[in-house]
């Protein structure tokens, strides 16, 4: 399939005219996805989706198209659509498509022929026997609301007129279990997950101990008292925040003026604890990519170095309107142009894990969750606020659990109040691993 | 779209191996947007899909299968992926016939977006954007999107449903960032209704850019916001986003059957104070989330969910309707024809009350006004949901007294809903949302008037 997508690339940048600049995005993706309730499938899915992303620039103008589809007829009207699009933009003389770079890919192994061989049985089994587990997890555990297993294979070309040509595939798999706990007066919900490229490496115990501990713990919650707290950060909410540290290192926000780290390049801007590297060529990641939306390779970068600003991350027209190179941090669906990401993030890991951690805390939190960081973090300003749950400390040991409260900060500000960085590295299905975050300082709202 | 044979023909091998219940959904979508940022038209860009998405029931079990083929052989394949996915064993031969039915749509369109000029499209965003940087010297940075979409569905179903309809969206919006010696602070507007380029005839841009350059000005001097519990006056249209989360999702009939919502069983008690009465109503003209038919055909109703407090009922889609053996309430939505439908808000709102909202002000001692709110999020087992703002300001000795910074508000759904001691008559829907739930994302509208909720819990920094 993959050298289909790469020809039907070929096609449509041969149409070029001269002086006329094309990149397209060629997409394939099959997936299932089984979802079970009470021992019985409650749905099951299989679909094949494809699709295409046309980039002209022309006249120092850019126009962009998609479609999802890929009959020769719609690639066609795409092109034209891309075209005509492209005569309405702004005259940008930086406007270009990539160019190789000559930086080699890395090689890595993202596609196991595993998730294809894998029968559909099986995926059904996986699903019911998390959901099994989960619910004799605990006698407290009321009702397993659902039981998922889920894979894809996604195949992408990127082929330009300026002698990029390449292609990609990668397979993944996961299960996932959603628990409700309690009984008639309270009950708290819990999610758990395992994630890999060959499905026959799930680890359903991990899946449903996970969500079990983490609806069960948080029975008979309580809302706690507004004040300045030491908190611990999960590693699932300390990926959150990591990643949006990343989206004010993107180069399209130096460049427009929407990065609180501008100028700061060189400064001490976090705590020297903190290492914030990009590395898509590191196979453990989620989001591993030998290359990047525009089809240059991807590359690793530190972009936080022992608490100094080291680096912003650049596609290959940011990176020339700054008079710099690309990083290979092009990020995009075939739906839109490259925009610019980080894709891969990670901290440099301490030595501890979670409980020792803990046990040098006399008061604090440890956050499990949070909710709504979409609306409560201001990435342009620094503000931080988000809801949040969890369970107190006290005197070295987990207490009582809370919930219906917030934790407040800026950004710029926890960064710094990094006290401690956990060594419990775990790579989570998203863009950003975690591991355990201590930080000082923050405003607990509540009662 | 389809012919009504072909989709005759799908259903037939939809229900080959058995099942009560097939169903063909065909979407077809093209979308166009432009985005001026950094004094630049970056792009205009130009989307289309296409494709179906096929169902099987059988018993409790979903078969769901899509494709973007609409050949007949191509809507063939996916009926016989769904019909293995749902694996009945009980097959048979079994004929479909439809009828045709059309609802009128609640949202009439004048003027389709295929039919106005890009260059129509490109010169309000330059004009939005010359009208946010002439508001002041702070604005460094402004953003001007514009969109529309074009969304035709057509459904048909083993039940003898063959519906469909025509569903036009067009939205705009400006994000300005400020400068000052504090550093920077956003401000954003966004219009958006299911009409077509006469949306323009309703907004004037260069007002839309005003309100959102003013905003990040006046936050450039926000302090930072309270901590803890206060009373917290929401003010009219957007705060509708409280009751979306507070109480929307909650109610959705899909949470209440796997009993993940703490208003599961309580219909007929009093849920809210009895100055609330909550609508979602899917065939309010023009607003976001209206539409002729839902994701599954049905005609979009009015339904009152809460009455004067009490709750009177949920919100259904066709599966947990059947189950419940009750008419779907018109609320089956999806996100695209890759997705299976799901109980979904519409245009969600509270009803006039009947105080000066001035008053409920005047009458506040200390607490927070929220002007503007982002968006939110809901954990509907416990009930406890949190929202941005994104313009607030303090309420002293009952006056709007300094701005303060963004933050999350966070409260337990059903305490809120109760507690909530003002309404006032100044009811207005808020800004077009998208609703994300389980993946998917759906246009969705909110509203209400002014109102005050004694406390709310504040997500700020100061002491």
């Amino acid at each position: 399939m993959l050298d289909e997508l790469l020809a039907l690339g070929d096609t449509v940048i041969a149409k070029a005219k001269p002086g006329e600049q094309i990149e397209a995005i060629v997409v394939n993706e099959r997936d299932t996805e089984v979802r079970v309730f009470e021992g019985d499938v409650e749905s099951f899915t299989s679909a094949t989706s494809q699709g295409i992303g046309v980039r002209v620039i022309s006249d120092q103008r850019q126009g962009f198209a998609w479609a999802g589809s890929l009959d020769p007829d719609v690639v066609a009207t795409t092109l034209a659509e891309a075209r005509d699009n492209a005569t309405f933009g702004s005259v940008d003389p930086d406007l270009a498509v990539a160019e190789p770079d000559g930086v080699p890919m890395a090689e890595l192994d993202l596609y196991n022929e595993a998730v294809v061989n894998f029968a559909t049985d099986d995926k059904i089994a996986l699903a019911l026997d998390l959901e099994r587990m989960a619910g004799e997890g605990d006698p407290r555990v009321m009702l397993v609301e659902s039981s998922d297993y889920a894979d894809s294979v996604s195949e992408a070309a990127v082929v330009t007129t300026s002698g990029i040509r390449i292609g990609g595939r990668d397979s993944g798999s996961y299960v996932s279990a959603t628990v409700i706990a309690g009984g008639d007066d309270e009950t708290q919900i819990g999610f758990g997950y395992s994630v890999g490229r060959d499905p026959n490496l799930l680890d359903l115990d991990k899946a449903s101990s996970m969500a079990v501990e983490r609806s069960t713990r948080l029975l008979g919650a309580v809302k706690p008292e507004t004040g300045r707290m030491i908190v611990v950060l999960d590693p699932m909410v300390t990926a959150q925040f990591i990643g949006i540290i990343g989206s004010t290192l993107s180069g399209e926000a130096l460049l427009k003026g929407r990065s609180l780290f501008a100028e700061r390049l060189g400064e001490q801007v976090a705590s020297p604890l903190i290492s914030l590297v990009d590395d898509p060529t590191n196979p453990q990641a989620f989001t591993a990519s030998e290359a990047d939306g525009e089809g240059l390779a991807t590359r690793r970068k530190m972009l936080i170095d022992n608490g100094t600003l080291s680096t912003f991350v650049h596609n290959s027209y940011t990176a020339r309107r700054l008079g710099t190179a690309s990083t290979g941090n092009a990020v995009r669906g075939f739906t839109s142009t490259p925009s610019v990401g980080t894709i891969a993030l990670s901290l440099t890991p301490g030595d501890r894990n979670q409980a020792d951690l803990i046990a040098d805390i006399d008061d604090g939190v440890l956050i499990q969750g949070v909710s709504g960081l979409h609306s409560g973090v201001n990435p342009v300003s620094g503000d931080f606020s988000t809801g949040a749950d969890g369970l107190r400390i006290r005197n070295g040991e987990l207490a009582e659990p809370l919930r219906e409260f917030t934790i407040g900060s800026t950004l710029q500000r926890m960064l710094l109040d990094v006290i401690e960085v956990g060594g419990d590295l775990d790579w989570l299905p998203s863009s950003a691993a975690g591991l355990s975050l201590v930080v000082g300082d923050v405003t607990l709202s509540g009662a | 779209m389809i012919d009504q044979a072909v989709l005759e023909e799908t259903l037939a091998t939809a229900t080959q191996r058995g099942g009560e219940f097939a169903e063909v959904f065909v979407e077809d979508r093209l979308s166009s947007g432009a985005l001026l940022d950094d004094d630049r038209v970056e792009e205009l860009t130009s989307g289309r899909s296409r494709g179906a998405g096929i169902r099987v029931l059988v018993g409790e079990s979903t078969g769901f299968a899509h494709t973007a083929d609409l050949s007949e052989a191509g809507l063939a394949a996916a009926a016989k992926a769904a019909a293995d996915a749902a694996r009945d064993g009980n097959g048979g031969v079994r004929t479909v016939d439809l009828s045709s039915t059309t609802v009128a749509s609640p949202s009439p369109i004048q003027i389709f977006p295929e039919d106005v000029a890009k260059q129509r499209k490109v010169e309000l965003l330059q004009v939005a954007n010359e009208a946010a940087r002439g508001v002041g010297d702070a604005i460094s940075q402004v953003a001007v999107g514009y969109g529309d979409v074009r969304r035709r569905i057509q459904i048909a179903n083993s039940d003898g449903l063959l519906t469909g309809d025509d569903q036009v969206k067009t939205r705009f919006s400006v994000s300005c960032v400020a400068v000052g010696d504090a550093g920077m602070q956003t401000g954003r507007e966004s219009v958006g209704h299911t009409m077509g380029f006469e949306l323009f005839d309703q907004y004037d841009v260069t007002e839309l850019a005003a309100k959102a350059a003013n905003r990040a000005i006046t936050k450039l001097n926000a302090r930072p916001a309270p901590s803890g519990a206060v009373t917290t006056v929401i003010g009219k249209g957007g705060g509708g986003v409280l009751f979306h989360e507070a109480c929307g999702h909650g109610l959705e009939a899909d949470h209440v059957h796997k009993q993940a919502t703490v208003f599961a069983g309580r219909v007929g008690e009093l849920v809210a104070s009895p100055l609330v009465t909550l609508i979602d109503d899917g065939t309010m003209s023009h607003e976001w989330g209206a539409y002729a038919i839902d994701d599954e055909g049905r005609p979009a109703q009015r339904n009152v969910l809460i009455e004067d407090g009490i709750l009177l009922d949920f919100m259904w889609d066709e599966l947990s309707a059947r189950r419940d053996g009750r008419p779907s309430s018109g609320n089956g939505r999806r996100q695209s024809y890759k997705y299976l439908p799901m109980v979904r808000m519409t245009n969600t709102y509270i009803a006039n009350g009947e105080t000066d909202p001035g008053d409920i002000i005047a009458d506040t001692d200390s607490g927070i006004f929220v002007a503007q709110l982002g968006g939110g999020q809901v954990n509907t087992v416990t009930g406890d949901f949190v929202f941005g703002m994104t313009e607030a300001y303090l309420i002293e000795n009952g006056e709007i007294t300094e701005p303060i910074r963004e933050g999350n508000l966070i409260g337990n759904g059903p305490e809120v809903l109760t507690s909530i001691d003002a309404l006032g008559n100044d009811f207005e829907m808020g800004s077009p949302g998208t609703c994300g739930k389980d993946g998917q994302g759906v246009p969705v509208g909110d509203g209400t008037p002014t109102l005050r909720v004694p406390a709310l819990t504040v997500g700020g920094t100061a002491a």
